[in-house]
């Protein structure tokens, strides 16, 4: 997966499921870090809001996300079993 | 045992941290082993303060919006000291909470971990790191109740083992399993801790002698760097996802799903953050704030309250006490207890004003914060608050405005940056009128006609946005961005929200009243020496010529001053016309706050800033107000 066929989190459509290809550098990366939003990890996002803010779900998981923040990250569509086969893998 | 725990006193009992928060400072003295101390820690609405109130008995705020108790409560249990701790998702010094978290479990001798079952994989990372600070951890899952409604299960087994520290399962709202706790405390160990992290570790363990803050000094801890005069470590992220990945493992290892299902509270929070479903329910909850706070308390209860306690039977019985002693009409008896009296209007205005409308507020918000809705509603209005360099977590201390505007000052802390502490401030103390004052507002507007209120109410927002907008372009750096973790949506427990609202109310009167106080005082003092009277002939030919109002108007925007309503309530004495009530109510809305906000401003915002918003509100209320009257009038 490369960031040429990625998008940034605040434009993709409701219902989808995705996965984290970048997160923005600096301060606010701990905190996604704890959060558990970093490469690699897949989520799904619950709402997108006119003007960008956009609600994720991860694993019973509800967190909104503001515009600022999210065209930041950058997730892509994929093909949801075969990825998570592998992400599998990689933590075993 | 006895011996390693007397170690860690020792190594951490350092002044500084101690000055963090005056609650340490009653802790007793390193080495004494009689009075082990136990720090309850976990992420936000994990259920923490009942736990701790079950242990100590002690009285603590529980919340379910991220990040709104920053105090920490101690308590005794046993032998023991217990402390309670903010919410957080981890241990840095990323926020006030953090800092606060910090001090305590760099100082405790064990940490009950308390973690939220259905959310493990967020409140692990907090677990292991508290492991890896080398601390004696016992892991406290909780909500086991909702586990199963949930359709999950958790290996308890495999995760004490994973983990290297004992697992005990509660529901703490039902008080389940609570008799373990002792256990908890007793069986507290070191855990497991990965093999790279341990050298590194070791090295640093060397320079500064305690592993808790040789972890946080490796993850880049700058405060505590300094203290040991050693070089910050840079190593935060590659730690944080090396943890991040170990827990993401343990997860996979201990939990299994036995069926998915959406529950009705899920749907709820789903809808309130729903364009076309939230903004019907955002709606819904202000009308029936409105209905609680604006009807049954503002004005209903305010009225009996004020006019009965107060006026008639405070104010008269305080005077006639006081004529025994000095003359009523001497310098101090018109201090004391003449028109701004410090005993006299003051404790009317605080106990029979004040007080109930505080403690309606915060019990609404209390509501709105443990149903879930609070951060749900934050999301909602994010984007609208972007324009005005705000986050949507600045619903809060916009909500309590409407309330008291000294209240909803204080509360600015609880935004990300300064930038955005001075823009809401700014659009407080300006535009949102408080409680008391729309009270006398709506009524004279009443009086002036469905047109006269349109154009108050376009005016009043305009300049809201308008501020806002301004101090976004002008102020340099950026707001921060909203990231929120929103809890479920819950039924609120009454027991909680009681003592909470209690709690809340009593904290802003401890530290608002001095100021209502000092401000009567020193308004009581310009009355005997003359210079309110200056201060009124100065104002008049702006109030006369400029807004086109009489000249006794001038009075009504110097009693502004003192309350904001009093400003307000002048003006019914006046035979003004519907432009000019229009006029005269936009200059004293945007004209300066009461006198007890510009103390608390002062205090959380600094001298400079503060009297460049106070002045700032002088001149905008006149020019804005004047350009009204000169398009009117």
């Amino acid at each position: 997966m490369t960031e040429e066929t990625s998008v940034p989190l605040h434009t993709i459509s409701k219902g989808s499921r995705v996965l984290i290809v970048k997160v923005p550098e600096g301060k606010g990366k701990s905190q996604l870090i704890r959060l558990g939003i970093l490469k690699g990890e897949f989520i799904r996002c619950l709402e997108r809001l006119p003007g960008g803010t956009v609600v994720i779900e991860k694993n019973r998981r509800e967190i909104a996300i503001g515009m600022a923040l999210a065209k930041s990250i950058f997730v892509a569509y994929a093909n949801t079993e075969q990825i998570e086969g592998k992400v599998r893998k990689k933590y075993v | 045992m006895s011996e390693h725990l007397t170690t860690v006193n020792e190594v951490n009992s350092h002044p500084e941290h101690i000055d963090h928060h005056k609650h340490l400072k009653a802790t007793p003295v390193a080495g004494d082993t009689l009075h082990l101390k136990i720090a309850l820690v976990g992420n936000p609405n994990v259920g923490k303060s009942i736990i701790f109130n079950y242990l100590s008995g002690l009285y603590m705020d529980v919340s379910n919006y991220p990040g709104t108790t920053v105090e920490i409560s101690q308590g005794q249990y046993k032998k023991y000291i217990m402390y309670d701790t903010p919410g957080v998702y981890g241990i840095s010094s990323f926020s006030a909470e953090e800092n606060v978290t910090r001090d305590v479990v760099i100082e405790a001798d064990t940490v009950l971990n308390i973690v939220d079952s259905v959310h493990l994989e967020r409140d692990l990372f907090l677990t292991q790191q508290l492991i890896d600070m080398g601390k004696r951890v016992s892991v406290i899952l909780n909500f086991k109740d909702e586990l199963e409604r949930e359709g999950i299960t958790i290996d308890t087994i495999q995760l004490s083992a994973s983990l290297g520290v004992p697992v005990f399962q509660t529901s703490a709202v039902q008080k389940a399993g609570f008799e373990q706790l002792d256990d908890a405390i007793i069986k507290a160990q070191h855990g497991k801790i990965d093999q790279a992290l341990h050298t590194k570790l070791h090295t640093m363990l060397i320079e500064v002698g305690s592993q808790a803050e040789a972890l946080l000094i490796l993850e880049g801890d700058e405060s505590l760097a300094q203290k040991h005069g050693i070089h910050v470590g840079n190593e935060r992220e590659d730690l944080y996802i090396e943890r991040r990945n170990r827990v993401n493992l343990i997860v996979n290892d201990v939990l299994k799903e036995t069926k998915t299902r959406t529950r009705i509270s899920t749907l709820l929070g789903r809808w309130a953050v729903n364009i076309w479903t939230g903004i019907p329910m955002l709606l819904v909850a202000l009308y029936l704030i409105y209905l609680f706070v604006g009807k049954l308390i503002a004005s209903d209860l305010v009225n009996i309250t004020e006019k009965h306690l107060g006026n008639e039977i405070w104010e008269p019985w305080i005077r006639s006490v006081v004529s025994h002693f000095i003359p009523l009409t001497s310098w101090l008896g018109t201090l004391l207890v003449g028109e701004f009296g410090v005993i006299s209007m003051t404790v009317t205005y605080l106990l029979f004003l004040l007080l109930p409308l505080v403690i309606a507020f915060y019990l609404s918000l209390s509501l709105m914060e443990d149903s879930g809705y609070l951060p749900r509603l934050a999301t909602l209005v994010d984007r609208s608050l972007n324009a005005i360099g705000l986050n949507g977590g600045a619903v809060i201390p916009l909500i309590l405005g409407f309330g008291c505007v000294t209240m909803a000052t204080i509360t600015t802390r609880l935004l990300g940056s300064e930038r955005e502490k001075t823009i809401a401030t700014t659009i407080l103390q300006f535009a949102i009128p408080c409680s008391a004052q729309i009270a006398v507002v709506a009524a004279l507007l009443a009086g002036a006609g469905f047109g006269a209120m349109i154009i108050y109410s376009v005016t009043i927002f305009a300049v809201f946005v308008a501020i806002g907008t301004i101090l976004h372009r002008l102020l340099p750096g950026e707001s921060s961005p909203l990231l929120l973790d929103l809890p479920p949506m819950r039924l609120p427990r009454l027991d909680n929200i009681v003592r909470k609202t209690m709690f809340r109310s009593y904290a802003f009167m401890k530290e608002a009243t001095p100021w209502f106080f000092a401000g009567a005082l020193g308004v009581g003092i310009m009355q005997v020496t003359g210079l309110l009277v200056v201060w009124e002939n100065l104002l008049a030919p702006i109030v006369t010529g400029w807004l086109q109002l009489p000249r006794e108007a001038s009075t009504a925007f110097v009693m502004g001053l003192v309350r904001r309503d009093f400003g307000a309530a002048g003006l019914y004495e006046l035979a003004l016309t519907p432009h000019q009530v229009v006029v005269a109510l936009v200059t004293i809305t945007l004209f300066v706050p009461c006198i007890a906000s510009l103390m608390v401003m002062l205090k959380e915002r600094g001298m400079k800033e503060a009297l460049i918003i106070w002045f700032t509100t002088w001149i905008g209320a006149f020019v804005i107000g004047g350009f009204v009257s000169q398009i009117l009038i």
